[in-house]
């Protein structure tokens, strides 16, 4: 099984005064088709780690080598290009855009990685079928469920046939029935093959992981 | 490895960007559709109301040519222009009419006295000035006969004592009619009226009316009137200008100097002259006006900016670099200046057309400003999404996917 990460003595620390460390020395192999939750109550360093691992922010020290390329010392047009086409993004928030029909906001998902525009519509469609959503693509994401929403953005996510999933507290703007749902679409990708890392606070959601690394105080622990 | 996007998506971004947010597009536009609309309303209107001025001389005006000639230097020095030599003036290319007369001076007007006499209380005798004519007057001068006919250049030839009068003259002198062979008495001198002439429509040329008309042969035997001290060209349009120049040389080979020749100004230079009065303060306001648009549009940007933090997060995740976040705002605030700019150039001609029909004016818009409006549109929106669009590209993704949206 190829690596998907490998993060070596990460280290993440923000200037205040006394600086607060949010990693520390932080190691972590998530392999092709992993299934791993990181678990950790609020500032414990989940969000740092998330931004880390997402390419949004830069570690002031160790390695971090995505699908074998090191990405500490690319520039931020480089970052910023292998994000787009290698790294879904699944947010707490949705982050979809509220005039765009469903569609057009899962077809955002490989707008700057050079998909082909052609089939652009059709590939939405796909991804749309595969969350289970090919019913609502003409709908505004105002009118859906939250969980109907938080399909949309995993479709967009999985729009670019990304290396990994990246999901920030996927389920914590919804309630049980919708959270079940979503857990059930991951158990679903994962069986698809999709890398997939869940950060979260939440027990019941990271219990569905195959994998589970808790975080506190900017350290990792795996159990 | 480098994000790309593709330039028609850009475009796609930038139109649902405007799109989804209407009423506020409106709002922005309308600055710009202000300051647009008043730069071309302003030159419109200058433009056309310079043409209308000058259109009026180009009507009548320009098309008018009067030679003042001096008094010979002395009593029976040989006349500066000689009678004949009008028909030198008559051959150029370009006049359509050409008359000489001379005028009884001011002040020693002959009586002229009607010979039908029926109200013997009634004074008859008028002071009227006598006119010694050639033959082409009316059509100099543009009037007709209202009655009878004017004198041809056989009355001229034989010295016929006929006249033909002024409708002021007419009426002043009681001769309603021509048909009874009426005759007019200058200082005694007995003149069988042949016409009356209808109203002159040179406005330089009104003295006519009120004036007794004969042949200059007959004037100069009867009343000493003496050599022509004017002549009264009517041209084709167009060649007033060039008329003008050769008409002295034309009529005095000798001395065209002495001659005085009153020809319309020219039209191109009348036409700059108004329209420079009229755009300078008019255009400052509409300059104004742009900027006011143009600050408006960098606010709302900005504004924008600020509300779609979370969006710019978002595309920053989904592989956007700055320069695409940048390029999205700038175009944005460039399509609503271009809008801005359209708008109000159309607004522009329409109210041109409206100042115009309510004046009674033909419209006339240069095509320059018309075409540049949305161009200078656009650019006051390049302008105004400056700031803003650096200030989205400047963004951190991890801080704006936080931000509101």
């Amino acid at each position: 099984m190829s690596a998907i990460i490998e993060l070596t003595g990460v280290g993440r620390t923000f200037a205040s005064d006394p600086p607060v460390p949010a990693l520390a020395d932080v190691d972590l192999l998530v392999h092709a088709g992993d299934y791993l939750s990181i678990v950790g109550p609020s500032g414990s360093g989940k969000s740092t780690l998330l931004n880390v691992l997402g390419l949004l922010d830069l570690p002031d020290s160790g390695s971090y080598e995505l699908e074998g390329v090191e990405t500490i010392g690319l520039g931020d047009g480089e970052r910023t290009a292998i994000r787009g086409a290698r790294i879904g993004f699944v947010f707490q928030s949705f982050h979809l855009l509220p005039h765009r029909d469903v569609t057009e906001n899962v077809m955002l998902g490989d707008l700057y990685t050079g998909g082909r525009r052609s089939d652009r519509r059709d590939r939405a469609r796909a991804a749309l079928d595969r969350v289970g959503l090919s019913h609502r693509t003409g709908f505004r994401p105002t009118h859906l469920s939250g969980g109907e929403r938080q399909r949309v953005a995993i479709a967009r996510a999985l729009l670019g046939d990304p290396a990994l999933l990246l999901c920030d507290e996927p389920t914590g703007n919804l309630d049980s029935t919708n959270t079940a749902a979503i857990l059930e679409l991951f158990d679903d990708l994962r069986r698809a093959g999709t890398t997939l890392v869940v950060i979260t606070h939440d027990d019941t959601v990271s219990r569905r992981a195959a994998r589970r690394v808790r975080i506190a105080d900017g350290r990792l622990s795996e159990r | 490895m480098r994000s790309r996007l593709d330039p028609r998506d850009l475009a796609g971004e930038v139109l649902a960007g405007i799109a989804v947010r209407p009423a506020r597009t409106v709002l922005t536009v309308l600055g710009t559709v202000l300051g647009i609309g008043a730069l071309v309303t302003t030159l419109g209107v200058a433009t056309t109301a310079g043409n209308q001025i000058a259109g009026r001389f180009d009507a009548a005006t320009a098309t008018e040519v009067t030679v003042d000639i001096p008094e010979p230097i002395a009593p029976g020095s040989p006349p500066v222009v000689a009678w004949e030599s009008l028909d030198d003036l008559a051959r150029l290319n370009g006049v359509e009419a050409a008359a000489a007369y001379v005028t009884t001076q001011p002040g020693k007007e002959p009586d002229v006295r009607a010979n039908t006499v029926r109200d013997p209380g009634r004074v008859l005798d008028r002071v009227l000035p006598v006119v010694g004519a050639t033959a082409d007057l009316p059509a100099a001068a543009r009037t007709t006969v209202a009655a009878g006919r004017f004198f041809d250049t056989g009355h001229i030839t034989r010295r016929d004592r006929v006249a033909v009068l002024g409708a002021q003259a007419a009426e002043q002198l009681g001769l309603t009619r021509i048909d009874n062979q009426p005759a007019v008495f200058v200082d005694g001198t007995p003149f069988t009226v042949v016409g009356v002439l209808a109203a002159v429509g040179r406005p330089d040329q009104q003295a006519l009316a009120g004036s007794v008309i004969v042949p200059w042969t007959a004037g100069a035997d009867a009343l000493h009137l003496g050599p022509a001290r004017t002549v009264v060209v009517t041209t084709a349009l167009g060649a007033a200008a060039l008329i003008a120049e050769q008409a002295p040389v034309a009529l005095s080979p000798n001395d065209p100097a002495a001659l005085t020749v009153n020809a319309p100004p020219d039209p191109a230079a009348l036409r700059t002259g108004v329209a420079d009065d009229i755009s300078g303060l008019l255009l400052i306001l509409g300059l104004v006006s742009l900027v006011v648009g143009g600050l408006g549009i960098a606010n709302v940007t900005l504004v924008t900016v600020m509300e779609r933090t979370a969006e710019i997060g978002l595309r920053r995740a989904l592989g956007a670099r700055r320069r695409h976040i940048a390029a999205q705002f700038l175009l944005e605030s460039a399509v609503i200046g271009l809008l801005g700019g359209v708008i109000g150039a159309s607004l522009g001609v329409v109210a041109v057309v409206l100042v115009s029909v309510g004046r009674g004016w033909t419209p006339v818009l240069s095509l320059a400003p018309v075409l540049a409006a949305p161009v200078a549109g656009a650019v006051v929106g390049l302008v105004a999404g400056l700031y803003p669009a650096l200030r989205s590209a400047r963004l951190q993704p991890v801080e704006a996917l936080r931000g509101p949206g």
